[in-house]
């Protein structure tokens, strides 16, 4: 377990890592930016406003306003919660589903680790999108499918990642220990695999939910997200490509909170991982 | 080398089965009868059963599955339901869009980030190190259909020096074709090319932190030389790697990009095939596509044992 200064000493590290710092910074103003949208917006998202449509950035609308002169900034804002919600759902079934399965393969290993490997292959060979494809063509578009579709291409890479650090953990000295006082397979992985790999698992869990927000807006731009009226970065892209010549801010804005987010995230991501594995910093 | 490359290609076949097992099992999970949803609500009693018998739904799943499995290995991708034609013909045709986009973008990305990765490896800490890699970072995070809008908007709308999107066929020549293939293939190759150049750049660093690369040093070898015979080729395999994931993220991103520029591609078709309920037709596509994602990774596997001579000893 870690200590009060082993954790103090990784906080002062971490603020001191120039990219866990913006990243948080970014991914806190995303977050809050979600939150803040639960209680106020600029303007309500629901309302159509004809006779304003359209228009670039100005003081009334700071991003302007889209083809039914609804507020840019608020969508985007409200859109965020859409991004949040199913990439980090999806990262929870990835990490649900794969870490069980890799540290299972981990522990038996034999026959039971090369099924795992295998299926990791198969899972592989159906990128996010076309598993949403086919998840799509049968049930029908909708931000669960794209849940569905973007978990199930998380499993495999949770999997790994809890199979490899489990791995490289069973020969530990700590864990003969554990075995030879008795404990069986499976409370081993609970009590001492399990919690010596958090780091690398919050690691390859931010990596994820930036993923996941790519995957969920080019999922949402060609239809096969979340559905009207749920505002959703991916599907105001798509509706802005075709006023694309008259009103390019629409196209612009979106995007750039897309950018943002992701580049938070993985700002984050690259931080965390130096900060909470000092080994990997020292070979880079 | 021969246990290797029979292993990995073992493997490869079972996937594939496994593969076609999913695609196929996914009609089986349709809630209710196949043919009902694809013909909809209103459709009579007797063109559902024609249907039904046209997609043999009234024979028993197992010999259905390896009719339709012994049709995907002799060609026949069965029909299409909505324009009444053979899916491999429908195939053909968009894989001439699809494929050379893919090729392109993949050629692209390599071109530029290899280069971008051994430069920004070699000069460390530089600025341009730091500056390329900041651009990278940020490459990494656009998507690329987004990337491709705001191209439209540059070059087609505001500079009008290509077509916004649409494809003229081949047969309207080959420079009118590759021309509408730019900004697609420029859209769909940057982002990739960010995710490259940082792999790029820190398998070259992993490398250059090895004992041999100071030894090839010490014993007077200059950077560049050491750089281009000893580093470059060890640092090759996780390039490798990612070079084939990518190609997987390519096919699947011309499917999307594909969309942004109207090209009548292998994704046009399978978002047309959805809209229609033709669900022979997405089933002939997707498995398709996981077979050429499969197929290269498989390459890619095959790849590492002539990049690393150690894997051939090695079962």
């Amino acid at each position: 377990m870690i200590s009060a200064t082993a954790w103090r000493e990784s906080l002062f590290k971490a603020l001191a890592n120039r990219s866990f710092l913006v990243g948080l910074l970014i991914t806190g103003t995303v977050a809050l930016m979600a939150a803040l949208s639960f209680f106020w917006t600029p303007y309500a998202v629901g309302t159509f406003d004809i006779a304003g449509k359209l228009k670039p950035p100005s003081v009334a609308h700071w991003l302007g306003t889209d083809h039914f002169g609804r507020d840019i900034l608020s969508m985007i804002m409200v859109g965020s919660r859409n991004s949040i919600a199913v990439a980090f759902v999806s990262v929870m079934i990835g990490a649900g589903v794969g870490v069980p399965l890799g540290l299972w393969a981990a522990a038996r290993g034999g026959i039971i680790d090369e099924l795992l490997m295998r299926f990791n292959d198969l899972v592989f060979a159906f990128p996010a999108l076309l598993s949403a494809v086919l998840i799509t063509a049968v049930f029908g578009p909708g931000a669960i499918n794209a849940i569905i579709a973007i978990g199930i291409f998380n499993v495999p890479v949770f999997a790994r990642v809890a199979r490899g650090a489990a791995l490289s953990l069973w020969p530990r000295e700590y864990i003969l220990a554990a075995r030879a006082s008795g404990k069986g397979a499976a409370r081993i992985t609970v009590e001492h695999i399990l919690p010596n790999m958090t780091n690398l698992l919050i690691v390859q869990g931010t990596i994820q939910f930036s993923l996941g927000i790519l995957a969920e807006a080019g999922l949402s731009y060609v239809g096969l997200g979340s559905q009207p009226p749920m505002p959703s970065w991916g599907r105001m892209l798509f509706e802005a490509q075709t006023m694309i010549s008259i009103a390019p801010h629409m196209a612009v804005f979106p995007g750039l909170a897309i950018v943002f987010t992701v580049l938070g995230l993985n700002l984050l991501g690259d931080g965390l991982r130096d900060v909470l594995d000092p080994k990997l910093q020292q070979v880079r | 080398m021969l246990v290797y490359a029979s292993k990995r290609i073992l493997i490869g076949i079972v996937t594939l089965l496994a593969a076609s097992i999913v695609v196929f099992s996914i009609l089986e999970v349709v809630p209710g009868d196949p043919a009902r949803l694809m013909l909809g609500m209103n459709a009579t009693d007797d063109a559902v059963r024609t249907l039904q018998e046209q997609m043999g739904l009234n024979q028993p799943l197992l010999e259905r599955y390896f009719r339709w499995l012994g049709g995907l290995l002799t060609g026949d991708f069965g029909r299409s339901f909505t324009y009444s034609v053979p899916v491999i013909s429908l195939i053909a045709e968009r894989i001439a869009v699809s494929l050379p986009l893919a090729l392109i973008s993949l050629a692209l990305s390599t071109a530029i980030a290899i280069p971008v990765g051994v430069f920004s490896a070699s000069r460390r800490g530089s600025i341009a190190d730091t500056a390329s890699m900041g651009v990278a970072q940020i490459g990494v995070a656009i998507p690329n259909f987004w990337f491709a809008l705001l191209l439209v908007y540059v070059f087609a709308v505001v500079l009008r020096l290509v077509p916004a999107g649409g494809f003229p066929g081949w047969n309207a020549g080959v420079w009118l074709g590759l021309k509408s293939l730019i900004l697609p293939s420029i859209a769909l190759a940057l982002p990739q090319a960010a995710i490259l150049a940082r792999v790029t750049r820190s398998a070259l660093l992993d490398v250059l932190g090895e004992d041999y690369i100071r030894t090839a040093r010490a014993k007077g070898l200059t950077r560049r030389r050491v750089l281009y015979d000893h580093a470059l080729r060890n640092a090759f395999i996780p390039v490798l790697t990612i070079l084939g994931l990518q190609f997987a993220f390519l096919l699947a991103g011309t499917i999307i990009i594909e969309n942004v520029f109207y090209l009548p591609g292998l994704g046009r078709l399978v978002f047309q095939a959805i809209t229609q309920r033709d669900l022979i037709v997405v089933e002939g596509v997707v498995m398709l596509l996981v077979a050429t994602v499969i197929v290269v990774n498989l390459l890619v596997d095959l790849s590492y044992a002539i990049v690393d001579p150690r894997l051939r000893s090695r079962s």
